[in-house]
């Protein structure tokens, strides 16, 4: 099991990355050292074994439905490299 | 000299009125500025919001009002919320970032009237075991300036063993509290998963994050962890259960202690330094009652595989808020992708894009099943049989980490050898389990440590044993140059 130059501009693509050459291929060769080890847990039984993702069983939590106060507006705006009016500025989605 | 005290001999001293909180921090911070130069723990000092902290805290202890708290300063690791001081994540993309609020953790120690000191140093986004993919600055080891101490909660640590704060708080995804200790000689402790509040915490691997304290001594981590623990709401993942309780810590005698050491936490990649102290410090152990059996554990050899494919995938996904639009700076490019492509470009480093992409990989149609359900399927085998061993065992034994503090650089170039390294801290997270680290002794001058590891929930039970068992094994030091 290995990865192609291909596949690593694939998964880039998938997690908004922009690469460099020369970091395709030393990522190429880092995910490829890895993925080597991934094939270790392939052959183990895993019948009858639920995925876990919590030790301690929880399900179904609840917050109490209670009005509260909100970041205010200017707070939640402060750290952005770009506002106005009140609002985020991103660049334009929609094509003209 | 006030730095020479723990936590609790500090607390002490500000109840008597025989130092003041403003005299307490002051002292911290001139000590920060003679010594952070060489040790490189701090990201940021917030000298004069701590000093008010520390006079508001005074008022409360003239008032006779102070608890265990009041007046001491804390560092925290910079992947935590703080209300209006920078937190980066010591990280390029969140450069300049100011929190609007404080993390629960954060608020539950100024409640207490704790000084917020400062935020420390970690490896990029808490990812890897050095603090070296910070990408700001180097930590060193305060016991050897050329080393490693550790990671990721690298500066947190060596703050605290280079007692430039008395205490500190981490956070430990894979061992990033444990392992520093392990490798700088001081206490750090994971609670059980859900003890702690996550909120605040920015996220690496939301099913295995949790936050602990950095102490010398497990008294003062127990006093803590007091403090943070107990149930939030606004963590969902938070359980329901009380703050971890300090009551009974030096009721417990070692006698009858059992324990069982799993052989796959004592193998070949184990250094013949590191066995040695071990080794004695578990002869230390017998003598004081203890049982210690040998058991088996073999899915403890799955465990870095499992875990690089879980807590990058996790990463993957919660990394995908930096997209420059909210927070961070944001870079020009083609449009809205071209713009986030090129904002993560610029903001990520190596380490962390590397993560992202296994994780992405990993959680990709055609992998996922694969890989991440497979993944948590053997996360659950681990479960059990770690359950199994804590049927017939009160705790697990094992060193913390299989080798002393490395040379800066030295594993830098080798990302993969150094995630190898992870295998005896790495179980706790995969399965919610307490764990913390002791000082064991010392290898060539290089602390080694000794890891407890407990059934979640019985975080009160490990921090009881673990405080006797220092009894027995003697408190670590200070590094001399430090002292």
């Amino acid at each position: 099991m290995s990865i192609s130059l291909d596949e690593v501009r694939h998964v880039a693509r998938l997690a908004r990355l922009e690469l460099e050459e020369a970091e395709i291929f030393s990522l190429q060769t880092e995910l490829n050292a890895l993925i080597g080890h991934f094939q270790d847990i392939q052959g183990i039984d895993v019948t009858n074994l639920s995925p876990t993702s919590h030790a301690v069983a929880m399900r179904n939590v609840w917050a109490d439905d209670v009005p509260g106060a909100t970041l205010p507006r200017d707070r939640a705006l402060r750290n952005s490299a770009l506002q106005r009016a009140g609002l985020f500025v991103v660049p334009q989605i929609i094509e003209d | 000299m006030i730095h020479t005290l723990t936590l609790a001999e500090l607390s002490a001293k500000l109840a008597a009125r025989e130092v003041s909180a403003v005299e307490v921090t002051q002292a911290y911070l001139d000590r920060i500025s003679a010594h952070d130069g060489e040790v490189g723990a701090f990201l940021t000092v917030a000298s004069e919001s701590a000093l008010q902290d520390a006079s508001r805290a005074q008022e409360r202890l003239d008032r006779g009002e102070g608890g265990a708290l009041t007046g001491i300063p804390i560092a925290f690791k910079d992947n935590i919320s703080t209300d209006g001081i920078e937190t980066t994540c010591a990280s390029k993309i969140l450069k300049g970032y100011i929190p609007p609020y404080d993390a629960t953790v954060v608020e539950r120690l100024k409640a207490q009237d704790a000084v917020v000191i400062g935020k420390t140093n970690l490896d990029e986004f808490a990812m890897g075991a050095s603090t070296e993919t910070s990408a700001y600055q180097l930590t060193r080891n305060p016991w050897d300036l050329t080393r490693t101490p550790g990671g990721s909660s690298g500066g947190s640590t060596a703050a605290v063993t280079a007692r430039l704060v008395p205490v500190a708080i981490g956070s430990d995804t894979g061992g990033s509290i444990r392992q520093p200790a392990s490798l700088c000689g001081i206490v750090g402790f994971k609670p059980t998963y859900g003890r702690c509040s996550r909120y605040g915490l920015v996220a690496f691997g939301s099913s295995l994050d949790q936050i602990g304290p950095l102490a010398q001594t497990v008294e003062d981590a127990a006093i803590l962890s007091e403090a943070i623990t107990g149930h939030d709401f606004r963590d969902s993942t938070s359980l329901p259960h009380p703050a971890i309780s300090t009551s009974e810590l030096k009721n417990v005698s070692l006698k009858g202690l059992r324990l069982a050491l799993p052989k796959e936490m004592l193998g070949e990649g184990t250094q013949p330094g590191v066995r040695a102290v071990f080794e004695s410090a578990l002869e230390n152990l017998r003598r004081e009652g203890v049982i210690i059996d040998e058991v088996s554990i073999p899915s403890i050899a799955l465990g870095v595989t499992t875990y690089y494919i879980i807590a990058p995938a996790e990463a993957s996904s919660n990394l995908g808020r930096f997209d420059g639009v909210r927070f961070g700076p944001r870079s020009e490019g083609k449009g809205h992708i071209g713009v986030v492509e090129r904002t993560r470009a610029d903001g990520f480093g190596h380490e962390v894009k590397s993560r992202i992409m296994i994780g992405t990989y990993a959680l990709s149609a055609g992998y996922y099943d694969a890989y991440y359900v497979r993944a948590q399927q053997v996360r659950a085998l681990m479960v059990q049989e770690f359950n199994r061993v804590y049927q017939d065992y009160d705790f697990v034994v094992s060193p913390t980490s299989p080798v002393t503090a490395f040379r800066l650089g030295d594993l830098d170039g080798d990302p993969l050898a150094m995630k190898l390294l992870d295998f005896c801290t790495i179980p706790a997270n995969m399965g919610g389990m307490p764990g913390i680290s002791i000082n064991a002794g010392f290898s060539e001058g290089l602390p080694v440590g000794l890891q407890l590891l407990g059934a979640p929930l019985r975080d009160e039970a490990l921090l009881q044993s673990a405080f006797a068992a220092e009894k027995a094994l003697g408190l670590a030091t200070a590094p001399p140059n430090f002292a």
